[in-house]
């Protein structure tokens, strides 16, 4: 409750708001913290070290860094449906209220009975999976996997669904500055000034960056104090976006970057109709990456004990949040940054008891115990670091009792976005760390420490520069004075000593003896090492351990580290949350969908919709006392083949194809003959893929002699019409042919039925009887007295039947006038189900016929594919293989017995024949239950099926049970002559 | 990926369908050529590491379809053209 390790506010208060206090839970016991903290610095002061369990050995640990970097500190924030695993405590920014518990330790953190993994480690290095679970075969799906899988991960996700929203966006700017630190400011008030328009955007709620954690001045001014006036001026100028908590994660082709605004992640619960987190797409003109450096440890034995730390951690705790990580720190470094470290902390009231510096030579500090020439060799403590051994310049060891470590490996830049179109780092021996290399993202420059350009100075001249040269500015403004120190640094990756486990990258357990090992098993190449020790994955993507790994690799090859390379960075930058990229598109809202013009009707009727492409469409309408689906489909039919019905057709495509060459055209995309149609009739029309096979059928009317209207399939609307342009434009386009979809336009029923024609004629104004109007007609009428309509007289149904279109505005109105008018016939209206089993009783192929592998031959209609005239598919439609006389036919099937069942998708046996693959004779593709013969029926595609008709076969479905006899007929098995539709 | 259409100016790849070698425009005629060569037309492409022709269609747009010029490894886009004009520049007039 004392926060017990916060420093005096008189020896600087650092970035907190110290007098609001926050409240807020770990693992079920009670903090305070202020303003400003993060989850990590509030535990941290609180004298809170361990925060969570290693990932393989379950070993205690606690942060490493204070940054987005962090492998260890993961924990779950909140509870409930908000429940959030492998949060980084250490960028977790700390709101009043908030809960978070660790994860990975089972019954508590400070006791884990899964530490005995760490006791076994000798069993569990790199590769023991591949090794390990290799037989006998058949323990794996049993045995290993589920074992495994209860062991591997971190924390949990909750069950419950996601109450927040997630948003999407677009931005455009001039200028995109990745990195709010010196670099990205500088270069933002550069272009800013200069009147460009800026987008600058901080994974971090303090912009400033590392300024924040330093104590150095920038002018006349403290770094932290030059950044927050910068940003005051920044955010005056209208034409810069300053976006705080926005972490760019990818750059994606063509100046286009990728960012995620965590909107509300910082609240208990967002804003009323704000999101939880934004997914931003930038489209950049030019954009700057800098996004500094990243400090990097050293290895040496158990140098993962909570309370050791990045020495630039141990810093930022001490400068920006007012945090001592303990009582008695030392630091272990290899560079002049780790001195810096050191005498902050001793500024800070901390006991600085020895600085462990691996160089020889150079001035010594000042009142601090200087050991050069030394290496931190082992560490012990049990849930947390009690003291060191460190092994002296003459070879002496030590023990050293400290609670706190902080160690300086040197600084890695952030090179990760500017390696996303996979240009290489090159390593530069001068900071011993990898930079940029050439062929970054067209457009992207690096400034600061992003692009190894390590002092204040450096990065404010180049974070400039960038700026300028990206913008091809004219003025260069002047720059604040800032510190200029030289980076001195004399590589060391790991302390040779012993043989316990030296960490390389925290949070997949992966050590020094693992390189060794993937060493001495030849996965020598970097990209072999990642994988076969899993070096740099998961959450933290490697940030601190992949460039150790691979130069303790280079150790052991003799080879030179840039002989050795590094492996490159993909997006994201940091993880995002799966429902930042679902953004809005989840649940009903996955996609768009579109209603029917009779919609709003069968809604009032109870109607029970289905989705179909992007349509809603009824299925059926259940009347009072129906209470299975087949009661109401069944009703719809019989009453539709007694009287009439009525089925809203809208969501079939329609093409309007007006032009001289309309004819000529439709001749070459249908493999029938379209130019020899009359005016005022209609013909089905199949259209086959280049490949020969059958892409979509429908009618196609002939409206007038350059006027032609075309139907498609619902499924297919788009795509055939995208396919009619390609046509068009690409290969005749000489033709004089216009196209436009007026699926939209036209709302259009089915009127099917003995007495469709005297429903209709209390509608439409002209003369519709047989001799006016007859089979295949169409042409423009009006109906109700004046509007404009369009009738066709088709039937899917097998009935005397018409399609009727008026302008869609006014569908739902002539449904109603139908059913109003019509009365008498007792009209009723069906859905899809209904024209299902009217289509499937009159052999009509649809969805599970036009499946994308069958022909014009398969379905019975060869003889449609002309070759009189070119069209598209005709030639491969000839072609060996789509022509055996004996391959797949479209037949109709019954059971032999009424009550024999069938379902589509089972197979065609011969009786007696075993129900194996080599005896498969093809499969159901349509089955209906047909009211009027009584039983089920079915379509199918049968082997040399024309040649079978009247024979008796089996259907069989191994996955239901299913064997029935059955009867092999034509597909046409309802009014065979089709007496019916002409009536 | 942004695509400078060559009427509406730069536009986001996310408003076009994608269907790919530009040499489908080549279609032989049926009447004359044979299986082999509408085999050949359908089945055979080259895929080059880096400069190719494509053909995307300004589905959310304005519906030309358009043989765009692109680096497959850099994703680079040099040229955009309409495909009409292509065609009738390799002569499909009939």
């Amino acid at each position: 409750m004392t926060q017990s390790h916060r420093i005096d506010a008189k020896l600087g208060g650092g970035q907190i708001d110290r007098t609001k206090t926050l409240r807020f839970t770990f693992d079920g016991l009670p903090y305070q913290g202020h303003p400003g903290d993060t989850l990590a610095s509030a535990l941290l002061a609180n004298g809170v070290r361990l925060m969570g369990r290693s990932f393989k050995y379950h070993r205690p640990r606690g942060p490493l860094s204070a940054g987005s970097e962090e492998p260890n500190a993961l924990v779950e924030l909140r509870t409930g449906a908000r429940q959030e695993p492998n949060t980084r405590a250490t960028v977790v920014e700390l709101f009043d209220g908030l809960t978070a518990n660790s994860q990975n330790r089972w019954p508590s953190l400070r006791f884990d009975a899964m530490g005995i993994n760490d006791k076994l480690s000798a069993f569990f290095a790199a590769g023991f999976y591949y090794k390990t679970f290799m037989w006998p075969k058949s323990f794996w799906e049993k045995l290993y996997e589920p074992i495994i899988r209860r062991a591997a991960g971190l924390g949990s996700v909750t069950r419950e669904e996601d109450p927040d929203e997630y948003d999407k966006g677009f931005l455009h700017c001039d200028l995109l500055v990745i990195g709010a630190g010196p670099a990205g400011l500088m270069a933002a008030l550069t272009a800013g000034r200069a009147g460009k328009r800026v987008i600058l955007a901080d994974e971090d709620f303090r912009m400033g960056g590392r300024l924040n954690a330093e104590t150095y001045a920038v002018g006349d001014v403290p770094g932290a104090d030059w950044a927050a006036a910068s940003v005051a001026e920044l955010a005056t100028m209208p034409n810069v976006r300053l976006m705080t908590r926005t972490t760019v994660m990818g750059a994606f082709d063509h100046g286009i970057y990728g960012a995620v605004e965590r909107v509300a992640d910082h609240l208990p619960t967002p804003a009323k109709g704000k999101p939880r987190q934004s997914l931003w797409r930038i489209y950049s003109g030019r954009a700057i990456l800098a996004a500094g450096a990243t400090e990097r440890p050293i290895a040496f034995e158990n140098n993962d004990r909570p309370g050791i730390l990045l020495a630039g951690a141990l810093r930022a705790y001490a400068n920006r949040w007012g945090v001592k990580v303990g009582e008695r720190v030392a630091i272990f470094t290899n560079n002049d940054d780790g001195l810096r470290s050191a005498l902050d902390l001793q500024a800070k009231g901390v006991d600085v008891v020895a600085v462990i510096d691996s160089r020889q030579g150079g001035s010594l500090l000042p009142g601090i115990r200087h050991l050069q020439g030394a290496e931190v060799i082992d560490t012990s403590g049990k849930l947390g670091l009690a003291s060191i051994a460190v092994r002296q310049a003459n070879g002496r060891s030590e023990n050293i009792a400290i609670d706190a470590l902080g160690v300086s490996g040197g600084w890695n830049p952030n090179v990760n976005i500017h390696s996303h179109h996979r240009s290489r780092p090159v390593y530069d021996p001068g900071i011993a760390a990898f930079i940029p290399g050439s062929d970054g993202p067209p457009g992207l420059l690096v400034a600061g420490a992003a692009a190894g350009q390590m002092s204040t100075h450096a990065a404010l001249k180049t974070g400039r520069d960038a700026a300028v040269a990206a913008l091809e500015l004219s003025r260069s403004p002047d720059l604040p004075e800032a510190e200029d120190m030289p980076i001195r640094i004399t590589p060391l990756w790991h302390v040779a000593h012993g043989k316990g486990r030296a960490w390389i990258d925290q949070q997949n357990d992966v050590t020094v003896k693992d390189v060794k090992l993937a060493h001495q098993e030849n996965f020598t190449s970097v990209e072999h090492l990642k994988r076969y020790t899993t070096l740099g994955m998961a959450t933290d993507q490697g940030k601190t351990g992949n460039v150790i790994g691979l130069a303790v690799m280079a150790e052991l090859t003799g080879r030179s580290i840039p002989e050795t390379g590094t492996t490159i960075y993909r997006p994201p930058y940091t993880p995002v949350a799966l429902g930042a990229l679902a953004g809005r598109s989840r649940g009903r809202e996955f996609r768009p969908f579109r209603l029917t013009p009779s919609h709003h009707w069968a809604r009032e009727q109870g109607a029970v919709f289905v989705e179909v492409g992007n349509w809603l469409r009824t299925q059926w309408i259940p009347k009072p006392g129906e209470t299975e689906w087949r009661q109401s489909v069944d009703r719809e039919v019989l009453a539709t083949r007694k009287s009439v019905g009525i089925c809203d057709v809208t969501t079939l495509g329609k093409i309007d194809i007006q032009g001289t060459d309309a004819g000529a055209f439709l001749d070459r995309v249908y493999a029938n003959t379209f130019s020899t149609l009359p005016v005022g009739k209609c013909r089905y029309g199949l259209m086959l893929r280049e490949d020969g096979i059958v892409f979509d059928d429908g009618t196609t009317a002939r409206m007038g002699e350059h006027e032609y209207v075309m139907t498609t399939t619902t499924a297919n609307a788009v795509t055939v019409f995208r396919h009619l342009e390609f046509c068009r434009q690409c290969l005749w386009p000489e033709m004089d042919v216009q196209l436009i979809s007026t699926t939209e336009a036209w709302a259009q029923f089915s009127v099917a039925g003995p007495n469709a024609r005297k429903l209709l004629e209390k509608i439409v104004d002209q003369d519709i009887s047989d001799a006016a109007f007859p089979y295949m007609g169409a042409g423009n009428i009006t109906v109700c007295g004046g509007l404009r309509a369009r009738l066709f007289r088709i039937s899917f149904s097998g009935e005397l039947a018409y399609e009727i279109a008026v302008p869609t505005r006014y569908g739902d109105a002539l449904l109603r006038e139908m059913l109003a008018r019509g009365a008498e016939y007792d009209p009723v209206v069906y859905g899809t189900e209904a024209l299902g089993v009217m289509r499937v009783e009159k052999g009509h192929v649809a969805g599970g016929e036009l499946n994308g592998q069958s022909t014009a031959l398969n379905m019975g209609l060869g003889r449609m594919v002309s070759k009189k005239k070119d069209s598209i598919g005709m030639v491969l439609s000839q072609r060996e293989g789509l022509t055996d006389e004996n391959g797949y036919r479209l037949v109709g099937v019954k059971p032999v017995d009424p009550n024999g069942k069938l379902t589509a998708g089972s197979h065609f046996l011969e009786k007696g024949a075993a129900p194996v693959a080599a005896n498969d004779g093809g499969w159901l593709t349509s089955k209906v239950y047909s009211p009027h013969l009584g039983h089920d029926i079915a379509l199918g595609y049968l082997k040399a099926g024309d040649k079978k008709i009247g024979q008796r076969m089996r259907i069989v479905n191994l996955l239901s049970g299913l064997d029935t006899e059955v009867e092999i007929v034509s597909p046409h098995m309802f009014d065979p002559e089709g007496e019916r539709l002409r009536g | 990926m942004i695509i400078h259409h060559p009427i509406l100016g730069p536009r986001d790849a996310q408003e076009f369908v994608y269907l790919g070698d530009a040499s489908l425009i080549d279609r032989p005629d049926g009447m004359t050529a044979g299986v082999e060569a509408f085999h050949d037309y359908l089945y055979q492409r080259t895929n080059p590491a880096g400069e190719h022709q494509e053909l995307w269609y300004h589905e959310q747009g304005d519906r030309s379809w358009l043989v765009v010029t692109r680096n497959t490894v850099t994703h680079e886009i040099t040229k955009v053209e309409l495909a009409r004009e292509v065609a009738r520049a390799r002569g499909r007039t009939k």
